[in-house]
Parts: C-alpha cells; structure tokens; sequence
C-alpha cells in the first residue's frame, strides 16, 4: 500500500497564509484593540468578503485552465439587473434569480466562444466583454439604481442573505459551501481533471482525448454563473441594485486569488488560497482605517501584501521543483 | 480482414503538405516498422489514426468498419482498442503520475468523481511492477516534472501497458532511454505480438525496428515509397534503402534550389 498519511508540507503555502492572516489581526488588534477585539469586525468581514471570494473561486478555475477573465465584475452587476428586472416582471423572485444566472452563463459561453471556436485571446475578449457589459448595463438601466425593499421578509432573501441567529450572514456559508464543493470538482472529479490538463498541457490533453475547447467553455460559463450569483446576493442584501456594483471587484478579486496562491500559467491552482486570500485582501482596509491610517495607505499595503505573498508563492513552487 | 485500413490518406497543415496518398494497413497480430526522415509524416499518420486530427482526404477502415471523420476522436479510437504512446509523450508535468496515466479515462463513479485511491494503487502497481521506478521509491502523487527524462517516457508507455489495446502505436518511444530500458520496451513489442495483438512501431534507430517487426513501411516526404516483409530485406540492406533515399532527397533539393 502507498502512504496515505497526511503530508503537511503540501499545505505549507495555505499554511503560511493562515499564519499571514494571524499576524496581520495580531497587528491590528494592537494598532485598534477597541474594533478587533469585539466580534463585530469579524461579522462586517462576513458580511462583505464572500462577494469577492465567490467570484475568486471562479477566477482559481479560470486560471487553473490557463485562461483569464476581466468581465465578471460587469458581468455581476448585468445579472443583478437581469435579476431585478425579472423579478419586476413576473413577480417571481425564483424567476428572477434564475434569469440572472442564466445570463451570467450566457455571457461565460459567449466569452468562451470567442475564445476557443474564433481564437481570440481571453485576455483580449474579456476586456472587450467587461467594457461591453458595463456599457449594456448602464445604457439599459439609464445609470439609475432600482430599490429592492420588497424582498425584505421573502423566503430566498432569507436563505441567500438572511442572517442566522440574527447576527450570522447566510452568504457567508454560501461561500463556504461553495467553496468545498468547488474544491471538489476541481481536485476530485474528471472535469477539474481536465480543466488541469487544459491548463497545463492543451496539446497532451487534445491527445488524451480531452475537448479542450469545451473544458474552458464550461470554465467561462461556470465563472459568469458565480459572478451572477455574486450580483445576486449582494443587491439582495443590500435591497437596492445600482449600474457600478462590482466596479471595484475586480483588482481586489485577482489580488485575492494571486495572494492565495494559484499561478498565472495555468495547471495549478488551491481552492483553500483562494479562500484565505480572499479573507486577507478583504480584511486590509477595515483594519487600516481604524488604525487611523488614511486610504491611501490600504492601496500601498495591498501591493505590498501581493507582491510578498506571490514572491513566497513562487519561491516554493521553485523549491519544490529542484 | 485487416485490423486497420488507410486508403488514400491526404493530410495538408494550411498550405504544408504532410500526407500526399497514403495507403497504409495493419494485420491482426502484425508489427508493422513505420519508417522514414524527418517530415516524412510519420507522426502524422499515426495521429490521424488515433483521433487527434481528421485526413484532409481519405478513407480509414478500424477491424473492417467504416470510420466517419468527423465523428473519429482520440476517445473512439479508445473505445476501438487503439492505443497511442505520442512523440511528444502527452503529459501534463505539473500533475501527479497517476493523473497522467488515467487521464482521459479517469476511474470514478456515476457522478464522476475520481477514484483517486484506486487510482493511485493501480499506477504505483504499475510503476513498481512493469516500470520498476527506483525500485519503487516514487510516489505516484509525485508531479511529472520530477522525473528524469526516462521515467516521463515510462509513464507515456505506461497508459499503453495499463490500458489494453488491440493496436499499440508507439511513436519514437525509446527516445530519452538507457539501453536496458530500450530492451524492455522492446520486449513490450513482443509480448504484444504473443498475445495476438497488433503494433505500429516508428523509430529512426532502425536496429531496433528490424528487431521486433513482421514488416517495414517507409515513408518520404508524405508518400509511401517502400514495403517490405521482415523475410525480404536484411537490416543492413534497409539501412541501405533509407541512406539512398536520403541522398536522392538531398540531390533533388540542392537541384531546386540551383535551378
Ligand atoms: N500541426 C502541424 N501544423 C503544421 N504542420 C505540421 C503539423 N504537424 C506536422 N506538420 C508538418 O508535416 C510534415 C510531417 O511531419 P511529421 O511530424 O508527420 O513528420 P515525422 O515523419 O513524424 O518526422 P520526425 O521523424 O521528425 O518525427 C512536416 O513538414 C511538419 O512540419
Ligand atoms: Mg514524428
């Protein structure tokens, strides 16, 4: 038999992070004892991080097949107002959360298309898609915001964004749940399998009989869903839904999911780094604001954090190398 | 009936021409020597026949069936007991060996979620008994790029040796391999031949072609200018046959360019 025990070395990087993490509370606990040291914090945490960690564990598949996205925070706000306007429509809120993924998936679909059946770049598509998406949502809702107070009290804002126990924010389990489900297709099942292949050896896995192609269309549609499903849930918890959601997602997303580990070249990937890292990045400017720092210094101390944590990062893979 | 009929195999890569009228057949329980120079179409021959990529023309028979081109894939050929080891070894080298070995036909349930320890004990059975990895010192969680050269090419021959198949094609595979490992793919050859099934070995180290196989195709520039039964033609003559073709190639093409 092969030795199963568990090996801690390959959880070193998670492993850092997590001490990161614990240093950086341990610093601000003693910079603003009277904010970390109650439990409010943590729940404002909760409560604001899974946004960017639902649409980072997209991003950690997105990568991990070699490809890149820099639509889905327009993509987020497009299916929040799909969402809303579907709801106006029929009065259905399940309809509407239903339209509001789906066009989500449609928009992954269609950047994968473009991607793999005309052979554009996903660098090149996505930024045409995030300008146009945001154009879309703009010109269709006239730059106006729509109020959503009428889903106070109905059954799908309680199960998305309620909270438990009157203080526990239901999206943060969400994210959680979606999390280990996640980790599981990717590290457990054929079609993670094949989204590390595609990622890192296309033409091995075109000769081992995998659709490369439709791999990394799936990989775009399953981004567009997560990201609509993040548009969702935040208008939803916020009852209101307004045309630049999501505008200042996308830098914070990627920082997450670099800081947690996962490479630009496709092949590799953590589910859990992401995870953390979306903690981490999510945590910074709470903490540096109640420190008494001024904002421009959460911007300095986020590219600060990155390039540290993708030097270490790299420094192990390295390692691991020779 | 032959195992596996190509008739008229026409291949072009935009304007290259890589195959120009191919015909090419492999019996039941034949090594066939699949041989030539650099870009003759060698790989890409075999690469039509295993479903990497459609003929631009042509027709492919599989044990006396007809094939549909556009419904062929790697997954078909499969399923119709053919079995590639490429040149270019096929693997991912930031996954585990036994992510390589299975891919493509990964072991899990009805959901498809991996059977990662059965997965795992059938590679390291693999690697320790056929392989022989540093007398089993490997694990088989261990990435592809931490292995030598050799033991890569190992776990490329290692899908084709786990998985059987009617038809093995095995294309340059003792390139990167030590003396004893070439002998040990070579006897692969033959028990492959013992037990009924059929192979297709291309090589440039033509000693070890005539060694194993039952007949020789040789390939130039896209067409098939020879056949020969192992009983026709001794090794020394074939080598003779592949330096003359070699030097008329060079003639004509010092002659075009001169003209
Ligand atoms: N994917 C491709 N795109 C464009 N041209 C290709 C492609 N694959 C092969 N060719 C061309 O087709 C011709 C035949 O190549 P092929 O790889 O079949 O030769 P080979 O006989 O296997 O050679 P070698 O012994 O060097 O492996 C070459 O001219 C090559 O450049
Ligand atoms: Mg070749």
């Amino acid at each position: 038999m092969i030795k199963t025990s568990f090996d801690l070395r390959k959880y070193k990087m998670q492993i850092g992070l997590i001490l990161i993490i614990g240093l950086v509370i341990l610093l601000f606990i003693i910079t603003s004892p009277e904010v970390f040291l109650r439990p409010s914090i943590y729940l404002a945490y909760l409560t604001t991080i899974p946004f960017v960690g639902i649409m980072g564990l997209g991003l950690t598949f997105v990568l991990a097949s070699g490809e890149i996205d820099l639509s889905f925070a327009s993509v987020m706000a497009f299916a929040g107002y799909v969402c809303a306007v579907m709801v106006d429509l029929t009065g259905s809120v399940t309809v509407g959360i239903i339209g509001g993924l789906l066009s989500g998936a449609v928009i992954g679909a269609l950047n994968g298309l473009f991607i793999r059946k005309i052979g554009i770049p996903s660098i090149v598509v996505t930024l045409g898609m995030m300008f146009l998406i945001r154009g879309a949502v703009n010109l269709l809702s006239g730059g106006l915001g729509k109020s959503l107070t009428f889903l106070i009290g109905t059954p799908w804002h309680s199960i998305l964004v309620g909270k438990i126990g009157g203080r526990f924010p239901a999206h943060a389990l969400w994210f959680l749940a979606l999390a280990v489900v996640l980790w599981f297709v990717l590290f457990r099942h054929r079609f993670g399998n094949h989204v590390l292949f595609s990622g890192d050896n296309e033409g091995a896995a075109w000769m081992m009989g995998i659709n490369v192609d439709w791999v990394k269309i799936k990989v775009f549609i399953l981004m567009g869903i997560l990201a609509a499903f993040a548009g969702i849930i935040d208008s939803f918890r916020l009852l209101k839904w307004w045309p630049t959601m999501g505008e200042g997602f996308l830098l914070t997303t990627f920082a997450s999911v670099f800081v947690g580990g996962t490479s630009m070249f496709g092949g590799e990937a953590t589910i859990l780094g992401t995870f953390i890292g979306a903690y981490l990045i999510g945590s910074l400017e709470a903490g540096i604001v109640a420190a008494g720092l001024s904002g421009f210094w959460t911007r300095f101390i986020y590219g600060f954090l990155i390039l540290v944590a993708v030097t270490i990062h790299t420094i192990l893979r390295k390692g691991r190398e020779s | 009936m032959p195992l596996v009929e190509m008739r008229d195999i026409h291949k072009y890569f935009g304007t290259v021409v890589a195959l120009r009228g191919v015909d090419f057949v492999v019996e039941e329980n034949e090594v066939v020597g699949l041989i030539g120079d650099n870009g003759a179409g060698k790989s890409t021959l075999i690469k039509i026949l295993s479903g990497v990529f459609p003929p631009t023309k042509g027709e492919i028979y599989i044990k006396g069936q007809r094939i549909d081109p556009r419904r062929y894939s790697v997954r078909e050929a499969h399923r119709l007991g053919i079995e590639t080891v490429f040149q270019e070894q096929a693997l991912g080298i930031k996954q585990s060996i036994w992510r390589n070995l299975f891919l493509g036909r990964e072991p899990a349930n009805a959901l498809g979620f991996l059977k990662v320890t059965q997965a795992r004990d059938e590679t390291y059975k693999l690697m320790r008994q056929v392989l022989r990895f540093r007398g089993g010192g490997v694990s088989p969680d261990a990435p592809v790029r931490t292995l030598s050269g050799g033991e890569r090419q190992g776990v490329a021959i290692g899908r084709a040796m786990y998985f059987e198949a009617d038809l093995v094609i095995l294309d340059e595979p003792t390139r990167a391999l030590s003396v004893q490992e070439v002998q040990k793919v070579l006897n692969f050859i033959r028990t492959l031949k013992d037990r009924g099934k059929s192979c297709v070995y291309i090589s440039h180290t033509i000693a070890n072609v005539y060694a194993v196989s039952d007949r020789f195709v040789i390939l130039d520039r896209g067409k098939v200018v020879g056949e020969y039964r192992r009983d026709e033609v001794s090794e020394p003559e074939l080598n003779e046959i592949l330096i003359e073709l070699h030097e008329s190639r060079a003639q004509e093409e010092f002659q075009e360019n001169s003209s």
